[in-house]
């Protein structure tokens, strides 16, 4: 393919989602990319730059956003209705064939949908995009530690149950991980042993994470070990995730306080809160709604069968 | 002793892995969504020459391999070990029967081979990509097939065994690829 027919297939791939939520009475928003506060998330890091705002004689510091979630999210509370951004949103890691430091996000927002609905949404999106509609197969976290790894209870497994799956299916020596840590082994079968089989020929979706992984997702109201986020794998490639979104202001605090200390304890650096997004859940808890990210260079990579992400953006960050 | 990180992976680096210099070949950084990173490597021994794989925990340290490659002369071989001079500095290296095994049948007096050295000690040796060798051994062959259509075995001056072409004699020399082992041209 040459560089034109990535760029307008990319064009073109573009217009396809806008219609897609065009046709869905869903709007478009063009939320900041700067902003003084940063998520606290710790999977998460964030490129900062410095602005002269009037009245100070320092210059502030403004943080590049890694989604739109904070701004999109007060503009619910706001009664926005459903939304949807569609642009670059910035990663502070390393580069590798699946991720850029600037990549392109569509992140949206739909009003009384639960997680479920979300699901579907995202895969008809999804389908109608890739070349060839492929059926949906859909797993909580715990069936798919069943039936990918052959782990019962993935709750109850013990560290060396998970050592001993890595070992029967003969995944290479892991290098630095204590032997007891459970729950790093247990994202060592979930990455090394069971996400390479995801979304072949299909769209898997795995949904109810383990609570610890909530992030801003509603814990479940059957399992209160899980959470009702859901991630979307197509050729074992991540290609999204979700929440049914968490609405009270305290939550909120609760969860970003929750982070901040785990900042400290793997040793990175705190950041600001978000406190215009707390004040505004104050005013108005988040209205009923599910939302979600999925990577748009990925999409474009699965699409048109690339396997590296360089080769699906007009300049890639080490180029730029 | 210096170390590295994982941050600093990447092709080529030159690690010790118990106790053994080793290089890698790949490095795959490894980062899901949420969770923490890691880095798949994928490395050869530089010793045993086998690739190996091995996940490693980002943030892991492991200690830098004094490894070198460097240009020597291949001097002569007393039985035992194998001698190699810098021939800028006129130090001399002997390397062991475990770093030429493979090669010592393409080592040429006076040659100029990459020797890779390990604290210092030679452990694997590079031949030059072309070398010439007498034929010391082959059937006679057709005289007047000069189309060199078929070919026939010849054993050199080394005692390595090539396929050469039918016209080439006893006492002539011919150019060889080291690398695939095969017969290139007469030497001139």
């Amino acid at each position: 393919m040459s560089k034109r027919d990535i760029l307008k297939k990319r064009s073109d791939l573009m217009q396809l989602i806008r219609a897609f939520f065009y046709a869905r009475d869903v709007i478009e928003v063009d939320t900041p990319q700067l902003s003084q506060a940063a998520t606290p998330d710790v999977h998460l890091h964030s490129l900062s730059t410095s602005v002269q705002v009037p009245g100070q004689a320092e210059k502030q510091r403004y943080y590049l956003h890694t989604s739109p979630e904070y701004p999109m999210k007060r503009l619910l509370c706001e009664g926005s209705g459903d939304i949807f951004y569609l642009g670059k949103v910035f990663r502070d890691d390393d580069l590798s064939p699946r991720h850029q430091v600037e990549f392109t996000m569509l992140e949206w927002y739909r009003l009384g949908f639960d997680m479920q609905n979300l699901i579907d949404e995202v895969v008809e999106l999804v389908n109608s995009i890739l070349a060839n509609s492929r059926p949906v197969e859909q797993l909580s976290f715990q069936q798919a530690f069943q039936k990918y790894a052959g782990i019962e209870d993935v709750f109850s497994t013990s560290a060396a149950d998970l050592q001993a799956c890595l070992k029967q299916n003969q995944i290479a020596e892991i290098v630095g991980v204590d032997t007891k840590d459970k729950e790093l082994w247990q994202q060592l079968v979930l990455t090394e042993v069971i996400e390479p089989q995801l979304g072949k020929e299909k769209i898997t979706v795995i949904t109810h994470f383990p609570a610890k992984d909530a992030a801003l997702a509603r814990i479940s109201e059957q399992d209160s070990r899980t959470a009702q986020r859901f991630e979307v794998f197509v050729d074992a490639m991540e290609l999204a995730n979700g929440y049914y979104e968490l609405a009270d202001a305290e939550l909120y605090q609760q969860r970003f306080t929750e982070s901040l200390q785990q900042r400290v304890e793997y040793g990175l650096p705190n950041v600001p809160l978000d406190k215009n997004l707390i004040e505004t859940l104050k005013a108005a808890p988040l209205p009923d709604c599910s939302g979600v990210a999925l990577g748009v260079d990925r999409l474009f990579m699965l699409q048109q069968g690339l396997l590296n992400i360089e080769d699906a953006v007009s300049i890639p960050t080490q180029q730029a | 002793m210096a170390t590295y990180s994982t941050t600093d992976f990447k092709g080529g680096l030159k690690f010790l892995m118990d106790g053994q210099p080793c290089s890698i070949i790949e490095n795959t950084l490894v980062r899901p969504g949420k969770g923490q990173a890691f880095n798949r490597v994928k490395y050869r021994n530089l010793v045993t020459g086998r690739v190996v794989e091995k996940t490693f925990k980002a943030g892991e340290k492991v200690d830098a391999a004094d490894v070198v490659d460097i240009d020597l002369q291949y001097l002569y071989n007393d039985g035992e070990f194998w001698h190699f001079m810098d021939e800028a500095s006129f130090e001399q290296y002997q390397a062991s029967e475990a770093a030429v095994a493979d090669i010592k049948k393409w080592l040429v007096e006076q040659d100029t081979c990459t020797v890779t050295l390990f604290n210092g000690d030679p452990i694997s040796v590079i031949p030059p990509k072309q070398i010439t060798l007498e034929v010391t051994e082959t059937d006679p062959g057709l005289k007047g097939d000069t189309q060199g259509t078929g070919g026939k075995p010849a054993t050199l001056s080394t005692g390595a065994v090539v396929q050469v072409p039918l016209f080439v004699q006893i006492g002539e020399k011919v150019i060889v690829n080291t690398e695939k082992g095969e017969y290139v041209s007469r030497a001139k």
